[in-house]
């Protein structure tokens, strides 16, 4: 696989530089080249006119480049110091560091406004603290150029605004900064210079000033039409599924779900937009009977859940007709080290269909599969070919054709087309809506805007475990959704 | 006065069956506070044992040839450094297998020590026809007692001079360093640049590799460190706490200083207080057997009299599985520690 | 298990295959210069091995007692890896599955032999599972890894039975610890036994039919985890844990199934040496039978056919290695140990030793197929 295919980008100093495109565009690969993380096969890296050979994070970090990555790569148990100093302990003994680490943090921490308690173990900080650790290790270790990869996504809108305020200080100072972010707004809000990569190259490299978020987003989907599906209007009926006042914790015993009311019906699209992280997953996660609720209730096609009287899990929703799309199809939806015809029947392994008293018959397994690969259009069609050898795309409509082969009256669908190609995103789109006129209930969750504002009749935005607002498709716009999902309330 | 001296002949006696397992748990610190997960502790002390014992011999037997026999003391030192060398080797082996190639560590150790539990016994056998046994090693070949200065003089003195000269003195240099081992443990890992390293490597190694530092590198050292240590292990066993290599004289040891060390949540000093509870429970099951008078007592008594020794015996396994299961404290591994260290985007 | 989902993308048929058989040749090839360094010849004991295993009528008998041990304790290890479980307990459950095994035979004689059979099998069953009960249970609901888990269980079990031993199961007057011998009605039939009612002259070996058994619980296996729904739930869990939650497959349930089926199956081996073999209990009758099942069933991919394949050469290796060590002098039994260490380490733990030198060829061999089957398509 090409992820990146004769990328040039250049960045001035001193400028915070975003670099813009859609999941799987290429950026972060892009980055981890930079950072030495991985090896390009050709090309070359110049720093200050000079070109940096760097063969490792070493080789990097020596040529003053920091990189505050995607998933934080701190060392939860050790203290915030121990963090720092990993890799730039200043000799064999941590006393000779120790001293001239705490200074040089509390500088940094004033210059900047980077505060945080040098002495508290990682595991335990909020994650926007934790980032600032990140950015810490980075300066401390003498960065002049700080690569951040998706840094919102993990944080709250408050947390977000702080770290533009950091990033501002650093720029100041004469630090660059590259940004690499999905989120158009970002760009707009804070960068002076904007490249966007599609499919692994760079399609343009802007000043922000001359461009606009419509001439973005156009540059990163790459064509002018918007993802508009053709649908008539919703002709909703009784309602199928019923959440009312749904709490739920995590493992960690962190409040997930704040009293979430939902409605979907018969013959209708409910969307759920929100920023990643908001409690989509558990609320995906309780209705399809994984993650029992603290309290609340939920009905779903006639039935009670997690009433207490009776088990609940998945296997007993889908016998009352929910069929359910897992957000993350290679950790959930399939078993990538079975045949494709295994993987066809996750879920629906003990259906008389396939079982005798005691045997599961392959065969019939196999020819289920193979029909339903024939009415999806999955390509190689052959079932007995493991799941791992099956692109995304493919790998998706077997989930898919499962999911609704067994014509379920609700249907729970998390990130549908997340990292599929055109073509299959349209295939997907039309199976939706067309289950939609067949008179199904359908809760689709994407972080996806377009996607739910195509797709959608009924959008509810989630911020915090909580439903922040519900509107209408018609009312619904971009600016307004926006601002339900930064939390900035209804009104 | 006589119970106190029998409790210091039980302290003496947790004191040398400590020793192995301090140094085997402190081998396995190393290794699995760097993720690499290493139930291969029995094997390597085992191969140590045998190198330790077959060098020494052999080496004493040249010098007794030679008319060295001054130079006998000697021999000893040859043995820890086979013994040392030969675990490093094995060590490497397990560190290849699970680090280089992958492999799964677990299988790895199994490997490690059926291998050394076969091995030892056909080259003994081969080399020394004695049934797996190697021959006795003269007095100077081996490990001998330290005696310190006034010992003796003070051995008369109640208490204390019965602690200095029972249980402080008269032990051979390898029970001093074993104990040694453990502050100097401590201070490696909280202490140095290397211990942060480990520390940071089994939690998180792709911390560690973003932070320029080979992950790789920084495994290798810790299984060396490892490996080292559980050849001194060895060389006690047979060189020092015995005079000769018997077949599988560890004898589950590698396997107790494992569950200490999960015991002392893979920390120096806990971990430590666990090798001497265990020791402890050693010495005490050992003295127990046939040590009363059962004649006069009621089949209840001699019933749980006999069941005592084997009570006291599965003590240390029992304890680490309710710990393990948080009956008793949590016990949580190094976040990394058995997972092969993949780069991932 | 590692093992489960690192195909790197290689055809079935070369991680399978091709891989383990590379790598058995590499074990065998530095058991070879162990040998060399003994100081004898490794062409020789190769001979001197087969003869011993194959060579006459008898040597079959043993290899093939043996190697029941061996199906048992590798089949038991197979399904808890099938549930993504390291069981290294089958020692220990074999040993307490003996122990029930055998106090069926000391207390329930009173039965007739069709029936005593069938009771000292679940019997030995029930102990053994009950062994690996404690530890599942532990994993499934405490978090508590079965690895360590089942190694204490090892060291208790052998506690357990040597205090049983001495001080309960000893035949009153007896200095040994060992039980009283079995009546006659509570032994399995010997091979030898079984074939002359059929009229056929077979050798006096410990082969007995406790063979039989354990083929059949090959086919069982077999059965269970490829062509039942308990079996796919059972590899779910193994393979993909979330995926199993998100199908309404229960985890902890399955871990526990699991791993009670791998302590019944190594209970089996009990079943072999105590009413097969020894007829009567003894300490330690395991002899380390449960460990060479890691081994056994690392070679044969977790597999019952490979599991077979396997057990015949550990079993071959045994009885082989004990003739060998009669004609060498210099090379004693523990060879066999050394080699079965050595398997496991390039069988299981170097796995892909030998893969960077085969991927090239086998992308190659790829290339050239998905290039067929594009040019196929077209037409």
């Amino acid at each position: 696989m090409q992820a990146n295919r004769d990328v040039s980008v250049e960045v001035v100093k001193g400028s915070i530089h975003g670099i813009i495109g859609e999941n799987g565009a290429g950026k972060s690969t892009l980055m981890s080249i930079l950072y030495g993380f991985y090896r390009a096969d050709s090309g070359s890296v110049e720093i200050d006119g000079r070109t940096a050979a760097i063969h490792s994070p070493g080789d990097a970090i020596a040529a003053g480049i920091g990189m505050v990555h995607q998933h934080f790569m701190l060392v939860e148990p050790l203290t915030v110091l121990e963090n720092v100093l990993l890799g730039a302990e200043g000799g064999p003994l941590l006393r000779d560091g120790v001293r001239q680490a705490r200074d040089d943090l509390d500088r940094l921490e004033r210059d900047y406004g980077l505060e945080v308690d040098v002495d508290a173990a990682v595991g335990g900080l909020p994650v926007g603290i934790q980032q600032r650790v990140e950015i810490l290790k980075a300066l401390y270790r003498g960065a002049e150029t700080l690569i951040l990869d998706e840094p919102t996504g993990v944080l709250t809108p408050q947390e977000a605004t702080d770290l533009f305020r950091i990033l501002a200080a650093l720029k100041k100072q004469g630090r660059t900064i590259i940004l690499i972010t999905h989120k158009l707004r970002e760009i707009m809000a804070i960068t002076e210079q904007v490249t966007v990569m599609r499919r692994g190259s760079v399609v343009a490299d802007v000043r922000t000033a001359d461009t606009s978020r419509e001439h973005l987003a156009e540059l990163m989907v790459g064509r002018k039409v918007l993802l508009r599906v053709d649908k008539g209007a919703a002709q909703p009926g009784e309602v199928l599924l019923e959440a009312r006042n749904l709490e739920a914790v995590d493992d960690t015993g962190v409040r997930r779900l704040k009293d979430v009311s939902l409605t979907v019906r018969r013959g209708e699209i409910l969307g759920i937009a929100g920023v990643a992280g908001n409690g989509q997953s558990e609320l995906l996660e309780v209705l399809c009977g994984i993650r029992k609720p603290a309290s609340g209730e939920l009905e779903v096609n006639g039935h009670v859940l997690w009433s207490g009287q009776e088990r609940t899990d998945a296997r007993r929703v889908r016998r009352i007709g929910l069929a359910h799309i897992p957000e993350d199809r290679q950790r959930m939806g399939l078993v990538t080290a079975f045949t494709a015809g295994e993987s066809s029947i996750l879920g629906y392994q003990g259906d008389a269909a396939f079982n005798g008293p005691i045997l599961l018959h392959r065969r019939r397994v196999v020819s289920a599969c193979q029909r339903q690969m024939h009415e999806y259009d999955v390509r190689p069609p052959d079932p007995l070919l493991l799941s791992s050898g099956f692109s995304g795309g493919n790998q998706q409509k077997i989930i898919v054709a499962r999911e609704l082969d067994r014509d379920p009256e609700v249907l729970l669908i998390g990130q549908p087309t997340r990292g599929l190609d055109i073509g299959a995103i349209e295939s997907i789109h039309r199976r939706i809506i067309e289950l939609r006129d067949r008179g199904k209930a359908i809760l689709l969750v994407s972080v996806e805007l377009d996607e739910i504002l195509s797709l959608s009749d009924r959008i509810a935005v989630m911020f915090d475990g909580a439903v922040a607002g519900e509107v209408a498709a018609e009312d619904a716009t971009e600016q307004l959704l926006g601002g339900l999902m930064a939390g900035l309330g209804n009104n | 006065m006589e119970q106190f001296g029998f409790f210091i002949l039980l302290l003496d006696a947790t004191l040398r069956v400590s020793v192995p397992l301090v140094l085997a748990a402190i081998a396995g610190l190393f290794s699995e506070r760097s993720g690499i997960v290493d139930i291969g502790l029995e094997g390597k002390m085992l191969g140590g044992a045998f190198a330790a014992a077959a060098a020494s011999y052999v080496c004493s037997e040249r010098l007794a040839a030679a008319g060295l026999e001054g130079l006998l003391p000697a021999a000893a030192w040859v043995g820890l450094a086979a013994a040392v060398s030969w675990s490093v080797l094995l060590a490497l082996l397990h560190g290849v297998a699970s680090i280089r190639y992958h492999g799964n560590q677990i299988v790895s150790g199994v490997a490690i020590n059926i291998l050394m539990s076969g091995l030892t016994v056909l080259l003994g056998i081969a080399w020394f026809s004695q049934g797996g046994r190697t021959p006795q090693l003269p007095p100077g070949g081996r490990f001998r007692p330290v005696v310190w200065p006034g010992a003796e003089a003070v051995a008369e003195v109640p208490i204390l001079g019965h602690l200095y000269s029972e249980l402080l003195s008269g032990h051979n240099v390898l029970v001093y360093l074993a104990f040694l081992a453990v502050p100097l443990a401590f201070w490696v890992v909280y202490r140095t640049r290397f211990g942060l390293r480990l520390r940071a490597v089994g939690e998180n190694p792709e911390a560690v590799d973003t932070a320029g530092i080979s992950v790789a590198g920084m495994r290798y050292r810790a299984v060396i460190v490892c490996g080292a240590l559980c050849g001194v292990a060895g060389a006690y066993l047979s060189t020092a706490q015995s005079a000769a290599f018997i077949k599988d004289m560890t004898a589950g040891k590698g396997f107790i200083a494992l569950a200490a060390l999960v015991f002392g949540k893979w920390r120096p000093v806990p971990t430590l207080l666990a090798c001497l509870l265990f020791g402890f429970l050693d010495a005490v099951a050992a003295r127990l057997q046939g040590s009363f008078d059962l004649e006069a007592t009621t089949p209840l008594v001699r019933a749980l009299v006999d069941a005592a020794p084997f009570v006291i015996e599965a003590l240390p396994y029992a304890l680490v599985v309710l710990l393990l299961a948080g009956f008793v404290g949590r016990a949580i591994a190094p976040k990394a520690s058995g997972i092969p260290y993949v780069k991932s985007g | 298990m590692a093992t489960a989902d690192a195909g790197f993308g290689l055809p079935r048929w070369a991680v399978n295959g091709l891989l383990p058989l590379v790598n058995l040749v590499a074990a065998f090839a530095v058991s070879g210069i162990v040998i060399l360094i003994l100081g004898e010849s490794p062409v020789e004991a190769v001979v001197a091995l087969v003869r011993g295993a194959f060579g006459f009528r008898e040597a079959w008998g043993y290899t093939l007692y043996y190697a029941t041990n061996f199906i048992f304790t590798a089949l038991a290890f197979s399904i808890a890896a099938h549930c993504g479980l390291f069981n290294i307990g089958g020692e220990g459950q074999g040993y307490i599955g003996g122990l029930g095994v055998g106090l069926a035979c000391l207390y329930l004689d009173v039965l007739p032999f069709f029936l005593l059979v069938p009771v000292a099998i679940v019997g030995g069953a029930l102990f053994g599972a009950a062994w690996a009960w404690v530890p599942a249970y532990l994993q499934a609901r405490r978090g508590s890894h079965v690895v360590i888990t089942t190694i204490m269980f090892n060291f208790i079990a052998a506690t357990v039975m040597v205090y049983l031993l001495v001080n309960v199961l000893i035949e009153p007057g007896q200095m040994s610890p060992q039980s009283r011998d079995f009546a006659e009605h509570a032994r399995l039939p010997a091979m030898h036994d079984m074939m002359g009612w059929l009229g056929i002259d077979f050798p006096r070996t410990p082969l007995n039919a406790a063979f039989i058994w354990a083929l059949a619980c090959a086919g069982l296996v077999w059965v269970y985890v490829w062509h039942t729904r308990w079996g796919y739930e059972l590899r779910t869990v193994g393979a993909n844990p979330d995926a199993a939650v998100y199908a309404g497959i229960s985890p902890a349930r399955n871990i526990v199934r699991a791993m009670v089926i791998s302590g019944a199956l190594a209970g089996m081996m009990g079943l072999n040496e105590v009413m097969g073999v020894n007829q009567r209990l003894l300490l330690n009758f395991t002899a380390g039978y449960g460990f060479v099942g890691i081994a056994v069933s690392l070679m044969g991919r977790n597999h019952p056919v490979g599991i077979l394949v396997a057990s015949l050469l550990f079993g071959a290796l045994y009885q082989g290695g004990a003739e060998l060590a009669f004609e060498m002098p210099r090379v004693s039994r523990e060879l066999v140990v050394v080699i079965q260490g050595l398997v496991i380490m390039f069988v299981g733990a170097l796995e892909f030793l030998f893969l960077p030198a085969f991927r090239p060829w086998l992308q190659k061999r790829r290339q050239a197929a998905s290039a067929a089957a594009a040019a196929a398509e077209q037409e």
